[in-house]
C-alpha cells in the first residue's frame, strides 16, 4: 500500500542525477549470487523429493518484505498468514494433507521480488504463491506467476492495477483485502450521512496515485450525495510546510477536509491545520493508520479526525483472531497481520474447495469464494478478483484508535 | 478571513519557510563566493545537523539553545572534515570534477545516515510551549518567532564576522583572488575551511529550527530545501551575501503566495520560473553586479 511512496522516493534520487550504472551492476551481481545459489539447492535437492512428499504436503510459497524499506509490513503479513496456516494444520491439515509454507525474501524491492517468486515456482515447485505486501512487488511477479499458472493472492496491494489490468482481468492473481476507490466512497458517506457534511476540501498529494484515485472518488460520492466540495489543493510527498496551503483552505470554512495521504504529511498537515485555528473534522485513508501520526501531530490536535482502515481491535468479531496471535508471538497484531491472516483463510477455503492441490483448480475455487468468514468479517470475490468486505472508520481519541463505524457494502 | 489579514498570515507563513531557505543559501553562497564550487552536499549537511540537535535534546537532555549551538559546532566541523577530505585534494582539478564529488558527498551522507538512524522519520521531543499569539485574525506561534529571531541574531553575527573581523577579511580577500590573497600572507586553505565551518554551522541551525517547527526529520530531508536555498542563492546573486538572505525570504514568501491565492499545484513552478525570468533578465542575479570579463 505504501509502494508509491517508496517509488518516489527512488525518483527523487534520480531527478539528481543518480548513476543507474552503479544500481545496474549492483542489481546483476545479486542477480548473479541468487542464480548460483539456486542452481545448488537445486543439486542437493533436486530429486527425490516432489513424489514422496506431495502427498502429504500442499507446498505454499510465502514471498514477503522479510528486509528492506518496508520490512515492517511483509514481517507482520507473514505471521498472520502463519498463524492461519498452523491453525489448519494443528487441526489435522485439509483432507489429511498439510499446507507448508516455504519462506522467500522479496527484500521490498520489486526486481527482488520477482527473482524470489521464480524461484519459489521452479525450485520449491510450490502450487500458490502468498504476497508480497506492497502493490509494486506483487506487479512484479504477475507475468511470471501467469505463465508458470500458479495463482497470487495479494494480501494487502490494495492498488486496482493488481487485478485489473487496462480494463482486463489478471486471471491468477486474486487479493484477500479492498481496493482503494471503495475508502473513498465509504469516506464520502460518512462525511454525509454520519458527520452531516454539506461542504467539503480535498487536500491530495500529487505525486501519489492513491492519494489522486482517492481524492477523485471521494469527489464524486459525495457530490452525488448532494454535498458540494468548495475546493481541491494538492501538496507534493516530502513537503515540510504546508501552512500556505492551509491558510487558504480555512477561508473556505468548509465542513469537512478530506487528506487521503500517507502518515509522514498526514502527521505535518494535522498538526499546522491545527495551529491554525482549522477545528473541522479531518477525514483520511488508511495510510493515516499508523502510530507515527500520533508522534508527529501529537494527541490533541488529532482529536476531531476519522479514517477508514481494514481492521479495528475493539471489534468484536475479531477478538478470537486476536487472542490467538497474541498466544502465539505474544504481542498484539496490526492491520497487515490481520490481512495476511484473511489471506490464509481464503486460500484454505479455496483448497478445501477444490479438493486438491491442483493450481488451476484452486484458482477456479479462489474465483468463487463466496460469503467466507476471515478474521476481518465476511468476503465475497466479485468478478475483478477483488473481494467485496467491510471496511471500518476509526476516530482519533486523545491518540487512541476509537472504532466509530463498520461498514459493509452490499454485493 | 478578509483579504488582507489572509494576506498578512501569508507573509508570516512565508518569512518562517524563507529564514530557512535563507539561512541554506548563506552557507551555498559563501562556499561559491570563495572556491566556485556549488556544494551539492549543503543540504545533507542541514540534515545531519537536524539530527545532532535531535540527539542532544533526546540523548542529553539539552534545551533549545544549547542544543542549536551544539548542533552548529558539531556540524561545523563535520564541514570542515568534508572539505579536506574530499574538496581540498582536489583545489588545482576541473571544476566539473569537484562539482561531481560534491554529488558524491551528497549520497555518502544521506546513506551513511540512513544506515546508522534507520529511513523511518524520527519526531522532535517538544521542546517549549508552543504559544500562538493572535493579533485581530491572523497569528504568530512561538516556533516561528523563534525561527525569525534565531535568523535575525545570526545573520547580524555573520556580517559581522565577515565586514568587521581579520578573518572577515581573508575571506573577502581569497574570494576576490586567491592567488594574490596567498601572496599577501593570508593562508587560503586556513580561510577556506573556516568558511566551510561557518557555512555548514548555519545549515545547521536551519535543520535544528526545522525540525522544531514541522517536528519530524529523516536522512533524505536535505534534497528539497538544499534545491530550493540554491534557487534562492542564484535568485539574490551568487556569491553575495546580502543576496543570499533576501532570496531565501522572496523565495518563501512567493511560495506562501502562489500557493494561498493562485494554487498549491503551482508552487514549486511559480519559484523555478522565478528563476528562469532572473536568469533571463538579470543573470547575475538580483543583487550582482554584471562584470564583463576581460580577455
Amino acid at each position: 500500500m505504501d509502494v508509491a511512496k517508496r517509488n518516489l522516493l527512488c525518483t527523487d534520487k534520480f531527478s539528481k542525477g543518480e548513476l543507474v550504472m552503479r544500481f545496474g551492476k549492483r542489481s546483476l551481481r545479486v542477480a548473479g549470487m541468487l542464480l548460483g545459489a539456486a542452481m545448488l539447492s537445486s543439486v542437493f535437492t533436486g530429486c527425490g523429493d516432489d513424489q514422496a512428499k506431495d502427498s502429504k504436503e500442499i507446498r505454499v510459497g510465502a514471498n514477503f518484505e522479510m528486509s528492506g524499506n518496508v520490512a515492517n509490513y511483509g514481517n507482520a503479513t507473514f505471521e498472520g498468514l502463519q498463524l492461519a496456516i498452523d491453525e489448519v494444520n494443528e487441526a489435522g491439515g485439509i483432507n489429511g494433507k498439510t499446507i507448508k509454507l516455504i519462506k522467500a525474501d522479496s527484500k521490498s524491492e520489486a526486481s527482488e521480488s520477482a527473482n524470489a517468486a521464480t524461484k519459489l515456482i521452479s525450485d520449491d515447485k510450490v502450487k500458490v504463491l502468498v504476497g508480497p505486501a506492497t502493490t509494486g512487488s506483487v506487479l512484479a511477479e504477475v507475468q511470471i506467476a501467469t505463465d508458470n499458472k500458479v495463482p497470487i493472492i495479494a494480501p494487502c496491494a490494495t492498488s486496482p492495477k493488481v487485478t485489473v489490468d487496462n480494463g482486463k482481468v489478471q486471471p491468477y492473481v486474486f487479493r484477500s483485502c479492498f481496493i482503494d476507490p471503495l475508502q473513498g466512497d465509504v469516506m464520502a458517506t460518512f462525511a454525509t450521512k454520519t458527520l452531516k457534511a454539506k461542504t467539503a476540501v480535498i487536500y491530495i498529494d500529487s505525486s501519489s496515485d492513491y492519494s489522486k484515485s482517492l481524492g477523485q472518488v471521494f469527489k464524486e460520492k459525495f457530490e452525488a450525495a448532494g454535498g458540494k466540495v468548495l475546493m481541491e489543493e494538492a501538496f507534493l510527498q516530502k513537503d515540510q510546510d504546508f501552512k500556505a496551503t492551509l491558510t487558504k483552505i480555512k477561508t473556505a470554512n468548509a465542513d469537512v477536509i478530506f487528506i487521503p495521504a500517507y502518515y509522514e504529511e498526514v502527521g505535518k498537515i494535522v498538526k499546522q491545520a491545527r495551529e491554525l485555528g482549522i477545528t473541522v473534522p479531518l477525514l483520511g485513508t488508511d495510510g493515516w493508520d499508523d502510530t507515527k501520526v500520533v508522534d508527529i501531530a501529537g494527541a490533541a490536535p488529532l482529536n476531531n479526525t476519522f479514517f477508514s482502515s481494514h481492521y479495528s481491535d475493539q471489534d468484536k468479531d475479531v477478538q478470537g483472531f486476536i487472542e490467538a496471535f497474541k498466544k502465539k508471538y505474544n504481542h498484539a497484531p496490526n492491520v497487515f497481520a490481520a490481512l495476511g491472516y484473511d489471506a490464509g483463510k481464503m486460500l484454505i477455503d479455496a483448497i478445501k474447495r477444490a479438493g486438491s492441490d491442483d493450481p488451476e483448480k484452486i484458482c477456479k475455487a479462489l474465483a468463487e469464494t463466496k460469503d467466507l468468514q476471515v478474521g476481518t468479517g465476511k468476503i465475497t470475490m466479485d468478478k475483478d478478483h477483488n473481494p467485496i468486505k467491510s471496511a471500518v472508520i476509526l476516530e482519533m481519541k486523545d491518540g487512541v484508535k476509537v472504532l466509530k463505524e463498520k461498514i459493509t457494502p452490499q454485493a | 478571513m478578509d483579504f488582507a489579514s489572509q494576506f498578512v498570515q501569508q507573509l508570516i507563513n512565508g518569512i518562517s519557510l524563507g529564514s530557512i531557505y535563507a539561512l541554506i543559501a548563506l552557507g551555498y553562497t559563501m562556499i561559491y563566493g570563495i572556491i566556485k564550487l556549488i556544494n551539492f552536499a549543503h543540504g545533507d549537511i542541514y540534515m545531519v545537523g537536524a539530527y545532532i540537535g535531535f540527539f542532544a535534546i533526546t540523548m542529553i537532555h539539552v534545551s533549545i539553545v544549547p542544543a542549536l549551538l551544539i548542533s552548529m559546532v558539531v556540524t561545523g566541523l563535520l564541514g570542515m572534515l568534508v572539505e579536506r577530505l574530499a574538496y581540498k585534494p582536489l583545489r588545482q582539478a576541473p571544476r566539473i570534477s569537484v562539482l561531481i564529488t560534491a554529488i558524491g558527498v551528497s549520497f555518502f551522507l544521506e546513506y551513511t545516515s540512513m544506515y546508522f538512524v534507520s529511513p523511518t522519520p524520527r519526531t522532535f521531543p517538544a521542546v517549549f510551549d508552543n504559544v500562538s499569539l493572535h493579533f485581530g485574525s491572523f497569528m504568530v506561534n512561538g516556533q516561528q518567532l523563534l525561527i525569525f529571531g534565531i535568523t535575525f541574531i545570526l545573520m547580524v553575527v555573520l556580517t559581522y564576522i565577515v565586514q568587521k573581523t581579520k578573518i572577515g577579511k581573508a575571506m573577502r580577500a581569497v574570494s576576490f583572488d586567491v592567488e594574490t590573497a596567498q601572496l599577501m600572507g593570508i593562508d587560503a586553505d586556513r580561510v577556506i575551511s573556516i568558511t566551510f565551518g561557518i557555512g555548514s554551522a548555519l545549515a545547521a541551525a536551519a535543520g535544528v529550527l526545522v525540525g522544531v517547527y514541522y517536528n519530524s526529520i529523516d536522512p533524505l530531508m536535505g534534497i528539497m530545501p538544499g534545491l530550493k536555498a540554491f534557487v534562492a542563492a542564484v535568485l539574490g546573486g551568487i556569491g553575495i551575501l546580502p543576496g543570499a538572505m533576501a532570496g531565501g525570504l522572496i523565495l518563501g514568501v512567493i511560495e506562501a503566495l502562489v500557493s494561498g491565492f493562485i494554487s498549491s499545484t503551482f508552487r514549486d513552478a511559480a519559484a523555478f520560473a522565478i528563476l528562469i525570468l532572473v536568469l533571463l533578465f538579470k543573470p547575475s542575479g538580483l543583487l550582482g553586479k554584471n562584470t564583463r570579463e576581460k580577455v
